[in-house]
Parts: structure tokens; C-alpha cells; sequence
């Protein structure tokens, strides 16, 4: 299992892994945002957390596609299906790996990026601790997008249209614990747990779904 | 059939047998469905409007009842989305599939009229509260389950995986329900099915339970004419298919 994630983290920064792809569409989502609202510094300060959470769940869902197309286009995914290992672990794994190379960066970089939109420190690391909470469900999630998709021509479009909705949950509680460390009265502690909770939540229906659509892509 | 349950269902898997219940059972469902909107419209347009909302109160009869039936058919699906994936039960497959659209059409109805509703008592046509974005959520999830189904052209392989992407949404419907009472919002709380009883008038809340009656007979009638559309649909491709592998293989040289 160790060797598949190094295997998926390599494949995923080396040349056409696409990792810095995800990277450079936050990048652009958050650098086009103050040209559509204005440069109103007290604005975009004031919305800087959750146009940093809408990028961070755009970038992720970018790279989600390729999360099985790959394997499926070269044969391994059958080698996946039929290995000893429970799929749904393997899939856990796969899901860890795309987190680690594409989306781990990008909260990395949150911070950066929140510095251009005028957010202030504490809500930069409120935000960064959200996304890194919150960031994995919306991966476990997409992967089970990514699996009923996989078999489909042109299912990459397909992706984001089946994931978003489902992606709301998380995105209301990480900007709501977000928004919550910086105003007063509002607790940070009641929203960020339950968002937690739903990564964790997601953990495990994700892989679940996800295993479950790649054997019926597989038939 | 042998009168257990296990065994009426067995045999309701054989499509023609299905189709000739449905045959039976879809005029006599119609004709309740008619009979109950009758008796709720009328009940909804000669009570009493209320004091504070005066007759924009009558819309809630349209409304609510969609909303209620939104998420009743999700769950609907749900159900049938389980047969697909346990039992692998063709009908099941169906019946999801004909599900969707019909849910899309409440939620869509549910969000219409909230809309009319709220801009009188709200003074805005939309408003970002949580019950109104969740079942605008509600919506957008039936929206890609019809979208995966047209995305695939085999029947079962669709039905398998649109079933797993329906059990992965019901996640959202207890959010839904209870979306009001987490979050304190505009949208009212809960009046008719709460711990306690209804805390909303008899006045109101008989036209609106016979609307809500009315809603349910309307999605079953629906639904089962649509199950039967499309397993005859189903039939057709098959043979069309037969057809044109006929022709293929030179035994026939003209169909139709």
C-alpha cells in the first residue's frame, strides 16, 4: 500500500501528472476574483476566506478526473480490481496520494494567496486549518465522482457537475468556522468539529462508493 | 404469486406481470389523485386566509406539499437504488430512473412557489437560507442523476451507477429536513411533522393534508405510468436491436 502511494505521489508531480495544474487553477481562480468585485481592499478582505475555500474546492474537483482515468486507459485499474487488497482500501490509498501531491500544496499556498485578497492573519490561519480539515472530504467525495465517471466518454465534464452538490456541507462549515475564528462571539470549536466529522464521514462512504462504481465499471 | 411479501415481489419482476398491475392500478390511482385535488383545492381557496398573510397564505397548499414530496421521492429512489445494488432487480433500475425526472419537477415546483411566496413575506424573490439552498441542492443533485443515466447508453450499467450516486446523496435530505432547526434562518421551523404535534391551525392544516394526500396519489400515478413508459421504451430499443442485427447478419433484408 506504501509503494502505491509513492507510486501515485511520483506520477502526480513528474512531468503531465498534473498536480501543478490544480495548483495553477487556484491561483488563476483567486487572481480573477478581484478583478470581477474590484479592487475594494475592505471587500475583499472581508470575502477573502471564502474565495479562498471556492478555489481550493475548484482546483480539487480539476484534478479529480484523472484520479482513475489514467489507470483505466493503461489496464492497471484491473490489476487494482483484482489484487488482494479490499478495494475500498486501495481506493483510500489512491485518494491520500491525490490529496498529498495536488491539494496539500494548495493549502500550503492558501495563506499566500489570502495575503493578496487583504485577509487578515487570523483568519489566514483559520482558513488554512479549515481548508486542511476540510480539504480531504471534498477528495474522498470527488473520488466517488471520479469512479461512477470513469467508464464515461467525456465524463471528465461530468465530474464537478456530481461532486458539487454534494461538496456544499463542507464548503458551508469550513467557511462558517472560518468566519467564526475572526468574529467575536461565534465559537471557532462547534463548526470546524463537525466539519471533521464530515471529512471523516466522507472517508468512509467515499472509498465505499468509489469501490463500488469501479467494480460496476469494470463489468 | 404465493402471498408473502417476498414472493408477490418476485413475481412483480417478471416486467409483463408488472405492466399489467400497472395497467389496472395507474386509472384507479389517477382517479383518486383527481378526486383528492378537487376536495384540497376547494378546501385551499374557501378557508380563510390568514390574518397577517392575508390570501398569499393559500400558496403554502401548492408548496409545501412539493417539498414534502421532493424529498419523498429521493428517498423513494433511494430505496429503489438499494434494490438495484442488492438484488440487482430490473424493475428497481426502472424505477429510479422514472423517479428522477418526477423529483426534479417537485423540487422545481417546490422552488417556484417558495420564490412567488417569499417575495410577498420576505420582500425578495430569492433568499440564500439554508432550507431554500439545500433543496436548490436537492435540485441540482436530481439534475445530475438524470444527466448520468443520459450519459450512459447501457441500461444497467447506468442504473448500477447511478444507484451508488443516489445513496451517496441522501446525505442531504436529513439536511434538508432539519436545515430550519440547525440553522436559524428565515425559513419558518418545522408546524406539521414535529415531536409534539402540529403547532399549525386545523384551519390550515386540513386543506393541506388532503394536498398532500393529493401529491402523493399524483407521484405514484406518475411514476408508475412512467416505469411503464420505460420498460416499453426498453422493449422497443431491444428489438430495434434484434432488427438491425438481422439485417446485419443478411436474414432480413427490410424491417417496417
Amino acid at each position: 500500500m506504501l509503494a502505491l502511494y509513492l507510486r501515485d505521489l511520483k506520477l502526480a508531480v513528474r512531468a503531465g501528472g498534473g498536480a501543478l495544474i490544480g495548483l495553477l487553477f487556484f491561483f488563476s481562480v483567486i487572481a480573477v476574483i478581484p478583478f470581477a468585485v474590484g479592487p475594494d481592499l475592505a471587500l475583499l478582505s472581508r470575502i477573502g476566506p471564502a474565495v479562498l475555500w471556492i478555489g481550493a474546492l475548484l482546483a480539487t474537483l480539476i484534478g479529480l478526473d484523472r484520479l482513475f482515468q489514467a489507470e483505466r486507459e493503461d489496464g492497471s485499474l484491473d490489476l487494482l480490481l483484482i489484487q488482494d487488497m479490499p478495494l475500498v482500501v486501495t481506493v483510500l490509498v489512491k485518494c491520500l496520494a491525490h490529496w498529498t501531491a495536488s491539494v496539500l500544496p494548495l493549502v500550503a499556498l492558501s495563506p499566500v494567496m489570502g495575503l493578496m485578497l487583504n485577509v487578515e492573519a487570523r483568519a489566514l490561519g483559520a482558513a488554512a486549518l479549515t481548508l486542511l480539515a476540510g480539504s480531504p472530504a471534498i477528495t474522498f467525495i470527488g473520488a466517488a465522482g471520479a469512479a461512477i465517471a470513469v467508464s464515461l466518454p467525456r465524463g471528465g465534464l461530468l465530474v464537478p457537475v456530481l461532486v458539487l452538490p454534494l461538496a456544499v456541507p463542507v464548503l458551508i462549515f469550513g467557511v462558517s468556522a472560518t468566519y467564526a475564528a475572526v468574529t467575536d462571539p461565534q465559537p471557532f470549536l462547534p463548526p470546524f468539529l463537525i466539519l471533521v466529522a464530515l471529512m471523516l464521514f466522507f472517508a468512509v462512504i467515499g472509498p465505499l462508493a468509489a469501490a463500488a462504481a469501479l467494480r460496476q465499471a469494470a463489468d | 404469486m404465493n402471498g408473502t411479501r417476498g414472493g408477490m415481489i418476485s413475481g412483480l419482476a417478471n416486467p409483463t406481470r408488472f405492466l399489467a398491475l400497472v395497467g389496472r392500478v395507474v386509472p384507479v390511482l389517477a382517479g383518486i389523485t383527481a378526486v383528492l385535488f378537487i376536495i384540497g383545492l376547494w378546501l385551499a381557496f374557501t378557508t380563510e386566509g390568514d390574518y397577517q398573510q392575508g390570501d398569499t397564505v393559500r400558496i403554502m397548499y401548492i408548496h409545501v406539499p412539493a417539498a414534502w414530496l421532493a424529498m419523498m421521492c429521493y428517498m423513494v429512489m433511494a430505496a429503489a437504488a438499494l434494490g438495484t445494488l442488492v438484488w440487482r432487480h430490473p424493475l428497481a433500475d426502472v424505477a429510479h430512473k422514472a423517479a428522477a425526472p418526477i423529483g426534479a419537477a417537485f423540487t422545481f415546483l417546490a422552488l417556484v412557489t417558495g420564490s412567488l411566496w417569499g417575495k410577498p413575506m420576505w420582500g425578495a424573490w430569492w433568499v440564500w437560507d439554508a432550507r431554500l439552498t439545500s433543496v436548490l441542492v436537492l435540485f441540482l443533485m436530481y439534475l445530475g442523476i438524470i444527466a448520468l443515466h443520459r450519459a450512459i447508453d447501457e441500461p444497467a450499467r447506468a442504473a448500477r451507477l447511478a444507484a451508488i450516486l443516489i445513496l451517496v446523496g441522501v446525505v442531504n435530505i436529513p439536511i434538508i429536513k432539519f436545515s430550519v432547526d440547525w440553522w436559524n434562518t428565515l425559513h419558518q421551523p418545522a408546524s406539521v411533522l414535529r415531536i409534539g404535534g402540529p403547532t399549525i391551525d386545523p384551519e390550515f392544516l386540513w386543506p393541506l393534508l388532503v394536498m398532500a394526500f393529493a401529491y402523493t396519489f399524483a407521484f405514484f400515478t406518475m411514476h408508475f405510468a412512467a416505469m411503464r413508459n420505460e420498460i416499453l421504451r426498453r422493449r422497443v430499443s431491444a428489438m430495434r436491436k434484434v432488427a438491425a442485427s438481422r439485417i446485419g447478419a443478411g436474414t432480413v433484408e427490410r424491417v417496417s
